[in-house]
């Protein structure tokens, strides 16, 4: 059996939904951040899957570096926000932050 | 001297004692002795009124100046035709006469009433009330049509209300001042009728407009009838203004007024308004009118003179004798001798105001007594007062060498004249009974106030001569009593310059609707005094003299007999002649007579109103009232109970759901992107089935 498509978007699927589950379950911040690490990377190896499969050239790939870079970026914004809510509410819990509400 | 500065002098006469009358009712208490103010415009007044006269008379003798404008202007009114209203004054002879006799006798009741009223809280008010009488008065004169006529007929009106209510505090004068007001307007109805049928027919209210229309044979609605008519409705305001029968009841009432108020008033500023109205439309009295007109002259100055014969308040006496002498004057113009009416009304304006003045003279010595019961001797006491109180009577009783005489015999010439063309022998016998009563009442009068013993010793002691200002107007009217104003001859009128003055008018009437005597023999032509008839009056002239003397002359004797050397007892003739007597006293009962019959039915008819008022209308207000209330008060209840029922249903629906999904709402931002995810798995399962 050789490793097709199938195998790589099974693979996003289960990233993708445990992606999911963290940023839907976790009470550390830094824990959900980590979830939409997952999510991102899962859409990334669609992109290179689909790239690899499908006959569209290199956009997958390049579209993929975008991500990662996309990524990288959101990751330093997210962690400066979550530093700057610890300053304020000296945790990161995101349960005790619902401000939102009122 | 050219007629416009006349007119202008005329104007300015007119408004001279406006001006007064403004200044003294604005500022009049502001201005220290601003009274003077008002008496200088009737001075002034009267220098220019006598200017007038001398130019009018002696340079413009035949000509009417006439001054007038167009007022307003209809413009050309639908199936009539053009339509406006001209105002204007005229000054003839007649007018400038009488513009002088207002302003004499006006200046001599201003000078009379400095001290007369002195003292008087509303002092000022009562001089301004003067000029605007004046005013009035001096419109009615020198006006040119009928509108004007009426205007200041009612502020003459107006005047006599407020001088007569002058002391209103008492209630019998505000009473006389209404009464006098109200019995005016019963007259001015009619006026105001006449004044119609002639604007409805001639589109004009302009005497000599009308006139020529009526003198071409244009008829008020083409008949002789509606002229008559005309003629007697218009004469109605003269009855009610010259207090004529059956409107005759206000003016003994006006003696509540203050005195010199009465002078004006019975001299030459209302009750002559209204015999200057029946000669201005002298011209158009057809037969008919004329003998309707005679008839009330006759009738008025025949009553008055019974009443006047016993009653004993000084101005009472006084008022009944004006009211016979302007029965005189209307009977005169009634019976077409119109010089001599108006001849009467000038020499009667003179010697009433002096008799006016002079029982102000004698009341003020009395200390407010007007009781001539209370009076007597008062010769010596009042020696100025009494003598020239002594020359007007003379001059009333028509007693040669007077004014007096020559009017009133010309007059009794007039009637007698009139009778031998007619056969109306009615007139002249009214005409000379009254004559002998007034001589009759009038020395009556004098005796009892001056002469014989004082019947209050207390009053009589206190008495004292009226300052000058006081006798200087006894003196100047005593002086314009006698003859040699109005004719160098003083048995006969004719002689004189009066009588060129004064022209009988050319009547317009259609021969049919005239006297017979009227038409001249040679030219046919319709005059008043036509050949025939002056050949009559020069007839009865020598006749009408000779009974008129004797007459008063019995007049004179009868009261001498019994009130000076008490042959006869008046007690003991009032007793036997009893019911004659209370007739007389009690004025043959016209005031219960009305009283009874006119007011009562009025007074019903206002009782009827005021309850239909307030049962029904106020009934109908009411019931609206209360169906607005009740429509409003379930308005409201619709307005709280549903509209706001709605309303909070609304609001209540909204705070329900609010708080259902308030709970939503929890500020995680977890439990956010499980919704978004939930909804994300929804949309994806229904796009795919599509």
């Amino acid at each position: 059996m050789s490793v097709g498509l199938n195998h790589f978007l099974v693979l996003s699927v289960i990233l993708f939904s445990l992606g999911i589950y963290a940023v839907l379950t976790r009470k550390n911040a830094i824990q959900v951040l980590m979830g939409i690490e997952l999510i991102l990377n899962s859409a990334n190896i669609n992109f290179i899957a689909f790239a690899r499969y499908g006959n569209y050239g290199f956009t997958g790939q390049v579209i993929s570096l975008f991500v990662i870079i996309l990524a990288a970026a959101e990751a330093a914004i997210a962690l400066a926000i979550v530093l700057n809510i610890y300053k304020q509410f000296t945790t990161v819990n995101v349960d005790e932050i619902d401000g939102l509400k009122e | 001297m050219n007629e416009n500065l006349l007119i202008q002098l005329s104007i300015l006469n007119i408004i001279l004692p406006l001006l007064g009358f403004v200044v003294l009712i604005f500022f009049g208490n502001r201005i220290p002795k601003s009274h003077l103010f008002e008496i200088s415009t009737i001075f002034v007044g009267l220098v220019f009124s006598a200017i007038v006269a001398f130019y009018k008379l002696s340079y413009y003798e035949a000509r009417t100046l006439i001054f007038e404008f167009r007022w307003i202007d209809f413009g050309n009114v639908p199936f009539v035709g053009n339509l406006g209203i001209n105002l204007g004054i005229q000054i003839d002879n007649v007018s400038a006469i009488m513009q002088l006799t207002v302003f004499i006798v006006s200046f001599v009741v201003h000078l009379f009433s400095i001290k007369y009223m002195e003292g008087d809280p509303r002092y000022t008010r009562y001089f301004a009330y003067l000029g605007l009488f004046t005013f009035s008065m001096l419109g009615i004169v020198l006006t040119h049509n009928f509108l004007m006529m009426y205007i200041f007929w009612e502020l003459v009106g107006v005047s006599s209300y407020l001088l007569i209510g002058f002391w209103f505090e008492k209630k019998s004068a505000s009473d006389a001042a209404k009464k006098a007001f109200i019995v005016n307007r019963i007259g001015d109805v009619g006026f105001f009728l006449g004044i119609l049928i002639l604007y409805v027919n001639y589109h004009t209210f302009t005497f000599s407009e009308i006139f020529s229309q009526i003198s071409q044979g244009n008829l008020p609605f083409n008949s002789g009838a509606w002229l008559t008519a005309a003629g007697i409705l218009i004469f109605c305001g003269a009855i009610g203004k010259s207090a004529q029968f059956p409107l005759h009841v206000w003016l003994p009432d006006a003696m509540e007024g203050p005195t010199p108020v009465s002078a004006l008033i019975h001299a030459a500023t209302m009750v002559a308004a209204g015999v200057y109205l029946v000669a201005r439309i002298f011209v158009m009295l057809t037969a008919d009118a004329m003998l309707v007109i005679a008839s009330i002259g006759a009738i008025t100055a025949f009553i008055s003179a019974t009443i006047a014969i016993t009653q004993t308040d000084i101005k009472r006496v006084l008022a009944y004798s004006t009211v016979s002498q302007l029965g005189y004057m209307i009977m005169s113009l009634g019976v077409g001798a119109y010089f001599f009416a108006f001849l009467h009304l000038i020499t009667h304006a003179f010697f009433k105001a002096g008799l006016f003045l002079g029982s102000g003279s004698v009341i003020h010595a009395m200390h407010h007594e007007q009781d001539i019961r209370f009076m007597g001797g008062l010769r010596k006491k009042l020696p100025i007062t009494y003598y020239t109180f002594l020359i007007y009577t003379l001059a009333i009783s028509g007693v040669p060498l007077t004014s007096g005489f020559l009017s009133k015999d010309g007059i009794l010439g007039g009637t007698l004249a009139f009778a031998n063309l007619t056969g109306y022998w009615f007139f002249p016998i009214v005409g000379f009974l009254v004559a002998m009563l007034t001589a009759f009442y009038m020395f009556r009068l004098v005796i009892l106030t001056f002469h014989g013993e004082p019947r209050d010793v207390h009053k009589f002691e206190h008495a004292h001569e009226s300052p000058a200002t006081m006798l200087i107007p006894l003196i100047s009217l005593a002086i314009l009593s006698f003859f040699i104003f109005f004719s160098p001859n003083p048995l006969n009128i004719e002689a004189g310059w009066f009588y060129q003055w004064v022209k009988t008018p050319t009547t317009i009437v259609p021969q049919e609707l005239a006297f017979p005597f009227m038409i001249n023999k040679n030219s046919s032509q319709i005059v008043v005094h036509s050949e025939i008839y002056m050949e009559a009056m020069h007839h009865a002239h020598s006749t009408a003299m000779m009974i008129s003397l004797i007459m008063a002359g019995l007049g004179i004797l009868l009261a001498f007999v019994i009130y000076q050397w008490r042959f006869i007892s008046a007690d003991n003739l009032a007793l036997k002649l009893r019911p004659l007597y209370n007739f007389s006293f009690n004025k043959w009962y016209f005031d219960e007579l009305y009283s009874k019959t006119a007011v009562a039915f009025t007074l019903g008819l206002s009782n009827f109103l005021a309850w239909f008022d307030q049962k029904v209308i106020d009934g109908i207000v009411n019931g609206t009232a209360t169906v607005t209330r009740n429509t409003s008060f379930a308005s409201g209840k619709f307005d709280n109970v549903v509209v706001d029922g709605l309303v909070n249903l609304t609001a209540a629906t909204t705070g329900f759901f609010g708080l259902v999904f308030r709970k939503l709402q929890t500020g995680k931002v977890q439990t956010y992107l499980v919704m978004v995810l939930t909804g994300i798995i929804i949309l994806f399962f229904i796009f795919k089935s599509i």
